[in-house]
């Protein structure tokens, strides 16, 4: 915090264990758009263990830009009454699949200079898993120049080896669909994020971390900056980002 | 899948397995002293969840990640959270008790809290979302093989929205410890699930909260996977009598602080946790 805020301690998360089945999933959640609607992709995965095995008992959550590359801040996503939202949730099935309907993300403006390469981030919950994981599945590029030049200079892909690089770039498949595994283990483990302010025991970060201004946190933690990624002296912005609307829910406690 | 299936894997198999309580307990002591032992030592960073390699949970043995997690900077999108609002879910869906068709059996409680951000602002209008086994200690899924009664009066269901201030409030029944197959005798202290969205996505938390006191704290691969036991007492709700209504139900008073797991944080050691 650079305003030297004290950061409380966290709540530990705990694992999902074998029986949210009856409480998180919802009707529809996987369905982010309505079918036919235009631009909708089908991402589909599985998700397996460390010896190749399904996971069943998995939760997978999407949070994602919407094509223009704005996120969009609107309820609805457990009425999926038309309105895009840009967050879904599925539950794995006995072959440890899963599937989203959704829109594909554009690019998203950052505060460091050029648009991010498109990508849906991604959280995992299972029975076993301790803790949530985050992780991304990134938009292949289709062939497109611009698409292939904006994931080769993002420093964060860039710095992973290629071959576990390879695991967070989702693959067109033949029927256009968007096909992403979720490997929590072993050969070809899924790159999984700490996307923190720094680790337990290093120095803090600075970091700011008002959005109300658009300066988005940590563009000073992590990799060396890319020469393109140089922060913007304006303050980039988080454009078409309205603030959070009021909600005015009456007290309770 | 049987337990007596050869194909089955390993975490089910060992279903099977004679693993005592004493076995499991001595391996949890183990990792414990290991972080206790680094701790004085100097150089173990202080831990403030779940370590995700615990052989003690044996479920988790295929499914932790072995390899570190790698720092990213969180993305415009991660820096914001999805967004809920009162349309999303029913007024009722706060009492678990209601909706159902009348009483359900147990012991009447009312759980609240506040939800904040790591420099303790409010968590405002964002959905939690909790579910939990009944009085007897069995759950509604259909997996659930306890031979506990089913209560035809509750599903152990709950969702809310925080208020202005980040208070959530649900009314419900005391969920019972219930047995599971990690080992010989295996029992999860009583426990409700909480599922939470902070103001980003790097905040998304699924945790469980635990009832003051459980004797089976000490027991509990799941609860013992935090090796800091502050950050473990961090899970514990309070009991709170400003919450309790007069011959109505008990009140257990839980906030949550969602800052990320990783994330540094700067209070004084002797803080009021
Ligand atoms: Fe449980």
């Amino acid at each position: 915090m650079s305003d030297g805020t004290p950061r409380l301690r966290p709540t530990p998360g705990q694992t999902v264990g074998p029986f949210f089945g009856f409480a998180l999933p919802y009707d529809r959640g996987h369905e982010l758009v309505d079918p036919g609607t235009p631009g909708a992709v089908r991402l589909h995965g599985r998700v397996l263990d460390g010896a190749g095995r399904p996971v069943p008992d998995a939760l997978l959550e999407i949070w994602h830009a919407d094509p223009s590359g704005v996120v969009v801040r609107r309820t609805g996503a457990m009425l999926r009454d038309g309105t895009f939202t840009g967050w879904g949730r599925a539950a794995t099935d006995r072959e440890g699949g899963f599937w989203f309907r959704t829109l594909e993300p554009g690019p998203t403006p950052s505060a460091s200079g050029p648009r991010r390469p498109a990508m849906i981030a991604v959280a995992v919950f299972a029975r076993g898993l301790t803790d949530r994981l985050f992780t991304r599945a990134y938009l292949p590029d289709d062939g497109d120049p611009e698409r292939a030049a904006a994931l080769a200079r993002d420093p964060f892909l860039a710095g992973l080896e290629p071959e576990r690089r390879a695991t967070l770039l989702a693959a067109r498949e033949p029927d256009g669909s968007l096909r992403f595994d979720v490997r929590l283990q072993g050969e070809g483990e899924t790159v999984f994020l700490d996307l923190g302010q720094g680790t337990p025991g290093h120095a803090p970060p600075e970091a700011a971390d008002d959005l109300a201004h658009g300066v988005v946190r940590g563009v000073a933690a992590g990799p060396p900056p890319d020469p393109l990624d140089l922060p913007d002296p304006g303050g980039a912005v988080l454009s078409g980002v309205p603030s959070p609307p009021s909600r005015g829910v009456p007290p309770r406690a | 899948m049987s337990i007596h299936d050869p194909q089955a894997p390993p975490e089910v198999r060992r279903d099977a397995a004679t693993e005592s309580q004493t076995d499991l307990s001595t391996e949890i002591r183990a990792r414990h002293r290991a972080y206790r032992d680094g701790r004085a030592g100097g150089g173990v960073p202080e831990e403030t969840g779940p370590v995700r390699d615990f052989a003690p949970y044996r479920s988790s043995l295929l499914r932790h990640p072995t390899k570190d997690l790698r720092h990213a900077d969180p993305e415009t999108v991660e820096l914001l959270a999805p967004v809920f609002g009162e349309r999303d879910i029913g007024p009722l869906e706060a009492d678990l008790t209601a909706a159902h068709g009348g009483e359900p059996i147990g012991e009447r409680i009312v759980v609240a809290g506040r939800v904040v951000d790591g420099a303790g602002r409010p968590v405002r209008g964002q959905l939690v979302e909790v579910w939990q086994a009944n009085a007897g200690g069995r759950y509604v899924h259909k997996r659930d093989q306890h031979p506990a009664p089913i209560d035809p009066h509750f599903t152990g269901v709950g969702r809310t929205l925080t208020d202005d201030d980040g208070w959530y409030r649900f009314t419900t029944i005391k969920p019972g410890p219930y047995p599971w197959k990690n080992h010989v005798n295996a029992w999860r202290p009583a426990h409700i699930h909480f599922s939470l969205f902070g103001t980003d996505f790097t905040q998304r938390t699924v945790t469980q909260m635990y009832f003051p006191g459980d004797p089976l704290f000490a027991l509990d691969p799941i609860y013992q996977s935090i090796r800091d036991p502050r950050a473990r007492d961090r899970l514990v709700a309070v009991y709170d009598h400003s919450l309790t209504s007069h011959e109505w139900s008990t009140g257990y008073r839980w906030d949550i602080v969602l800052s990320g797991t990783s994330r540094t944080w700067s209070e004084p050691e002797d803080g009021d946790e």
